[in-house]
């Protein structure tokens, strides 16, 4: 299918810093999952919020639906992209509810109110992400991962076309990850949703992603289908780690580090 | 899964508090308006000329007056919590109160009695104190992207202490008559005579105040996080922008006619949160309300409290509101950001 999505050639400077993103081109196809791998401080955070619209590239351009990202008015592509931080800190005890709740604010029409179709929007998506039972408690008073859950589902509420998730699993036991994958294929399969997903988490990439795209120190190091990458010696490169092994075994790759 | 029931939906939520805080407000204007040291009897409001002076002219003006600033301290301090997710920001803290003293000080010692467009120099001289103060305090808690915390509430301190002590300074220097002017606003009074001044501070302030509520829901989006916000469709630059301008004219216009009185916006929003709850949809206008009556009230006791003369309202919101501020500071594990 044809990309709706388009990066490209993205290059990013932080003030006084050397280049953090160079070059980067990306396509993103409707319905299909991208994983973002790399070594901490190799770009992938701040690709990512490249991406999201929340700092502008130093040089290449970002296009939706073929128009300039910061073309779009804040609020139309706040319908059709959605962005998971990696951590999200309030400094107020907001209900996990609102917090849901707020996803739908692009949809709703100015000086208005959400309404109870917004507000089931909001209760299934935290269903769908496992943390329903989460809805009236706080959200300074819930653990990394419960908080992580319920930011997922804020931005599922948001109901978007592409999803982009910075580390959604790091702090997620197995069975949560296990639901988040189940989720995004869900997602996908029915609404046609696209992810770019940043994560450490080789093993959960090899078997739902159709892609991973690897950077090493700002730069596409790989990009192509898990198997393709997944491989010992480039991931060796990617990571700068000599030891790091990996092993097709049926159709999930074993990546593991060797003492 | 099981899914628990949900909090009522916010409309209700939000006409339920709008009604009790208006009522209470209703009621904190009638008992300020009977209490004082001179008592007024209704009927001899409409007989007597005396009492009708005392009335309309310094009673029914203070207690409005009362409702005037509560209103912008408490809505500015909500606000200000929002915007820079920190339960202790208010504009006594973050130093806005403190820039527009000095301002307005300044305008006063030099004598400056003009009007330009219809508002009075001394106004927009406090104006302009407060804008720098912001920018200053914001400008020296930032690293980056980020606003930190505690350096922005000690920036804030030192830039009051500093106002304070340019103030004091400018007394020393200014002619006697300009001195004592200056000299009531460092603890805040509300006192006026007759409702012109009342009222043309109503339409100044009025405006400022109704285009601070309209960002409601940008600022509830931005109190729980500035970045969601941006991906959510909020301008959070052009935001920031708005509401420190909304909040240091506010802040000016309040100080330059009733001084600087604090803790106000740090008191009442939290009162509006516990009652109410979080969102700033509710907040706002719910600080609006509650900021009014509780002046109203706290000015009432400071007329009422000494048997033989008056204490100023600051030195009431002050001693309420720096034990609030302490406790605010002890449960501070509970609020991450500090």
């Amino acid at each position: 299918m044809n990309p709706f999505f388009e990066a490209r050639r993205l290059t990013y400077q932080y003030a006084r810093g050397p280049l953090a993103v160079r070059g980067v081109s990306l396509e993103i196809a409707p319905a299909s999952l991208t994983a973002v791998i790399g070594a901490n401080g190799s770009g992938k955070s701040t690709l990512i919020r490249m991406l999201a619209g929340l700092v502008r590239p130093a040089s290449g351009e970002i296009l939706l639906d073929g128009l300039a990202l910061e073309k779009w008015r804040p609020r139309e592509r706040a319908r059709e992209i959605a962005y998971m931080p990696q951590v999200t800190v309030t400094a107020f005890p907001f209900p996990v509810v609102d917090v849901v709740l707020s996803g739908r604010s692009p949809h709703v029409p100015r000086f208005r109110l959400e309404n109870e179709r917004d507000r089931a929007t909001a209760m299934e998506a935290l269903e769908s992400t496992g943390a329903a039972h989460l809805a009236n408690r706080s959200l300074t008073a819930l653990s990394a991962g419960e908080r992580q859950m319920v930011i997922l589902a804020r931005a599922l509420a948001q109901e978007p076309r592409l999803l982009l998730l910075d580390e959604p699993s790091a702090a997620l036991d197995l069975k949560h990850r296990a639901g988040l994958m189940r989720t995004l294929a869900r997602l996908r399969e029915r609404r046609g949703l696209s992810v770019v997903m940043i994560t450490h988490d080789l093993q959960l990439t090899g078997s739902l992603f159709d892609r991973i795209l690897a950077l090493r120190c700002g730069e596409v190091a790989a990009m192509g289908a898990p198997v393709d990458v997944l491989r010992g010696e480039l991931l060796a490169e990617i990571y700068g780690e000599p030891n790091v092994r990996a092993q097709r075994i049926g159709g999930q790759t074993l990546v593991w580090i060797e003492a | 899964m099981k899914t628990e029931p949900m909090a009522a939906p916010l409309r209700a939520r939000l006409a339920g508090a709008l009604a009790l805080l208006a009522l209470l407000l209703a009621a904190a204007v009638a008992l300020a308006l009977i209490s004082g040291r001179q008592r007024i009897d209704w009927r001899s409001v409409l007989s007597d000329p005396f009492a009708r002076t005392l009335f309309f002219r310094l009673r029914l003006p203070r207690v409005l007056m009362g409702v005037l600033i509560g209103a912008s301290l408490a809505l500015v301090g909500a606000a200000l919590q929002a915007l820079f997710r920190n339960p202790l920001a208010d504009p006594f803290t973050l130093g806005v109160q403190g820039g527009g003293t000095l301002g307005a000080s300044i305008a006063i010692a030099l004598g400056w009695s003009a009007r330009v467009l219809g508002i009075p120099l001394v106004f927009l001289a406090a104006f302009v104190g407060a804008m720098l103060a912001v920018f200053l305090v914001k400008t020296i808690a930032s690293t980056g992207m980020v606003v930190l915390p505690g350096a922005l509430l000690l920036a804030g301190v030192v830039v009051n202490l500093v106002s304070g002590a340019a103030v004091v300074a400018i007394q020393y220097v200014a002619d006697p008559d300009a001195a004592l002017r200056i000299l009531r606003w460092m603890v805040g009074s509300l006192d006026v005579v007759g409702l012109e001044p009342v009222s043309r501070m109503f339409f100044l302030l009025a405006p400022a105040w109704i285009a601070l509520l309209a960002l409601g829901r940008q600022l509830h989006l931005m109190a729980i996080d500035e970045d969601t916000a941006a991906t959510l469709g909020v301008n959070v630059a052009r935001c920031e922008t708005v509401v420190h301008v909304l909040c240091s004219f506010i802040v000016g216009v309040t100080v330059a006619m009733g001084g600087a009185i604090g803790f106000v916006g740090l008191i009442v929003p939290h009162a509006v949160r516990l009652m109410f709850g979080e969102d700033l949809r509710i907040v706002l206008p719910g600080s609006l309300l509650l900021g009014a009556a509780f002046l109203v009230l706290a000015d009432a006791l400071a007329r009422s409290v000494l048997p033989s003369s008056e204490l100023p309202v600051g030195a009431i919101t002050g001693l309420l509101g720096g034990p609030m501020f302490l406790w605010l500071l002890r449960r501070r594990q509970q609020y991450s950001a500090i």
